[in-house]
């Protein structure tokens, strides 16, 4: 009879399935894992305590860096807490801006997290496919705020400035001659809202062709039906929030039960698993993807119709404009205060949280009326996940643990901070 | 329909009664304040008792009060503050605790009520020192394997205490005190209530 061994297995931090730098020691019994002890923290970089020593404006672009592929829904919460402390509202036209590219946040995240979910467990398709829709959205990101990832576009009071009236255009180079060119600027001749309109037209056809791929495919339901399951109640119990808590067939959704900006004028379906395995989180997100759609698209119709502010009209809390600044002597003093010394921030608390793509992304602040947060906590959606993974990969295969990071959706940027 | 903050408020004055030592409603949010003596206790009866019905533990955090408004703060020290939510009930409730002992700060871990305070409180322990009770594994969670100290405590200066460099005559990396000098670029300013009112000079 063959010996069994107790091994102890070091996996990552640079291992490409480790999505990052998670470092996972492994107790297995055989192949089968007895104990998986996650060692965070190699992407620490301390942003609370950073945050601690910047005005609040300056925080804005670490919020970024949070979360980096859901860029925009990490600022939304940091905002919404600042203005929830100050008592202002952006205007109508910036919540739809936001809510806008929140969804779009949400499909840019759940295509990065399918790409990177399929590969790890065999398909190389789904990732190239996934990559093309990503570009399309960073496009996106770069028209508005100049940057394709770390935008720093929303802002205490609303947004930075409003959406562009044309799209950048590809350009003949040694690699792209003029015929190439013109089909690749076919979809650009309009404004950034024609361009997203293109987009969500263009949409469903893709999902429909991950799930081509995917979704009856038997390796694939081999790999995750019935993997990593987690019950309605331990899920809760976890605190998984997000597609994790949906995937085991709980209904909550902060944008239906606890509604932020326009979501309660805006009409979506909340999807929800059964069975808790990764397979059913899967076509959560799946469909999570088709319903983000279908909110852009709204949004898109809405921002044509209603032209108007992005920002609030207070100096205090948002830089007057250029032109005004140069020809009157006060918008010069309170732009120069708001740059230098920063807005000052009622004393109080505030938590406000934002349905993330990855689950409740919050933000605690506590002000004690100075130009600084006082202390800023941030609850990161992925933080609690990958606390569960010990519970979730308990009595897997190692194969399957690869299977069960891939699923939990994890980014290190936002679970170190 | 959920509760508003003052039902709320309300029920819960009615179930915990005297161990809420404070309730305060701001900014549409309540919060508690509890002895850290009940701590446990107050947390099983949150999550157990039918119309509360805190089913998750949203967040966990640590805070160090001792720099509050440059120094006015005349309480205790360390606070711990959860973030709970009813998904049942669709209510969030915020709860503090300050910990009786300044310079060893202790609370009863939340681990059995909530298993998700797990990591949340290892990292208090962690960028804190505040130590819980009864927590089944309590090491550092996110700074670096040997790290000394409590990083996020006030009196820890952002840039740390030590720099790690490759040596090359000792051909490993090592550890030195750090050589860059502390800087702030934008003061920390708290001004006076009636800074900028005009007509009261």
């Amino acid at each position: 009879m063959a010996e069994i061994r107790n091994y102890t297995l070091n996996f990552g931090p640079q291992h490409p399935a480790a999505h990052g730098v998670l470092r996972l020691v492994l107790e297995l019994d055989g192949e089968v894992i007895e104990r998986a002890d996650p060692h965070i923290g190699l992407l620490h970089r301390a942003t609370e305590k950073l945050a601690e020593h910047k005005t609040f404006l300056q925080s804005v672009p670490y919020m970024d860096r949070l979360d980096y592929v859901s860029m925009m829904c990490n600022e939304h919460a940091y905002v919404l807490a600042i203005e929830k402390l100050l008592g202002i509202t952006p205007p109508l036209r910036a919540q739809y801006i936001r809510v806008m590219f929140d969804e779009l946040t949400r499909i840019l995240n759940h295509l990065m997290w399918l790409g990177a979910h399929a590969l790890d467990i065999g398909a190389m398709t789904v990732f190239l496919y996934a990559f093309r829709e990503r570009e399309d959205i960073m496009d996106m990101y770069e028209a508005v705020s100049g940057a394709r990832m770390h935008a720093a576009y929303y802002r205490p009071g609303g947004v930075y400035r409003d959406l562009p009236d044309r799209m950048p255009q590809y350009e003949v180079s040694p690699y792209k001659d003029a015929e190439e060119v013109k089909r690749l600027n076919e979809n650009r001749q309009g404004s950034l809202l024609d361009f997203i309109e293109d987009f969500t037209n263009r949409f469903p056809t893709y999902v429909d062709e991950y799930e081509t791929l995917l979704t009856d495919n038997r390796i694939w339901k081999q790999r995750t039906v019935g993997i990593g399951v987690v019950s309605p109640e331990r899920a809760k119990a976890l605190g998984l929030t997000g597609p994790m808590l949906r995937g085991s067939g709980v209904v909550w959704d902060l944008r239906r039960h606890q509604p932020y900006e326009v979501y309660d004028q805006l009409d979506f379906e909340i999807p929800v698993g059964r069975n808790g395995d990764c397979y059913d989180r899967y076509l959560v997100r799946i469909e999570e993807m088709r319903q983000a759609n279908r909110i852009v698209r709204q949004c898109v119709d809405w921002l044509k119709k209603n032209p108007g502010p992005v920002i609030v009209d207070n100096h205090k809390v948002a830089p007057p404009s250029r032109e005004a600044m140069k020809a009157n002597m006060e918008e010069l003093i309170h732009h120069f205060k708001l740059f230098t010394e920063g807005m000052h921030v009622p004393e109080g608390e505030a938590y406000a949280a934002v349905e993330h793509p990855k689950g409740e992304f919050g933000i605690y602040l506590i002000s004690d009326g100075a130009n600084k947060p006082y202390r800023m906590k941030i609850r990161p959606a992925g933080f609690t996940h990958m606390a569960a993974l010990d519970e979730l990969a308990r009595g897997h295969m190692i194969a399957d643990v690869v299977a069960i990071i891939g699923t939990i959706d994890i980014v290190f940027g936002d679970i170190d901070r | 329909m959920p509760l508003t903050a003052e039902a709320l408020a309300a029920r819960l004055q009615d179930t915990l009664g005297d161990k809420i030592t404070q309730s305060r409603i701001a900014l549409g949010e309540l919060t508690i304040e509890v002895a850290a003596a009940d701590w446990l206790e107050v947390a099983r009866r949150l999550r157990d008792e039918p119309g509360l019905a805190f089913d998750m533990l949203i967040d966990l955090a640590g805070v160090d009060y001792s720099a509050y408004k440059d120094g006015a703060w005349a309480g205790r020290r360390f606070a711990v503050v959860l973030h709970l939510l009813s998904v049942a009930k669709n209510h969030r409730l915020r709860v503090r605790t300050f910990c009786p002992d300044d310079d060893f700060p202790v609370l009863p871990s939340l681990v059995e009520v909530w298993p998700a305070a797990n990591w949340f409180e290892r990292e208090a322990f962690d960028l804190f020192g505040i130590v819980f009770e009864g927590h089944p594994d309590l090491r550092r969670l996110l700074t670096d394997y040997g790290f000394i100290g409590h990083p996020f405590r006030k009196d820890f200066p952002l840039s740390g205490h030590v720099e790690m460099r490759y040596d090359p005559e000792l051909k490993r990396v090592i550890y030195q005190p750090v050589t860059i000098e502390p800087r702030e670029v934008t003061p920390r300013i708290v001004r006076e209530d009636t800074y900028g009112d005009v007509g009261r000079g």
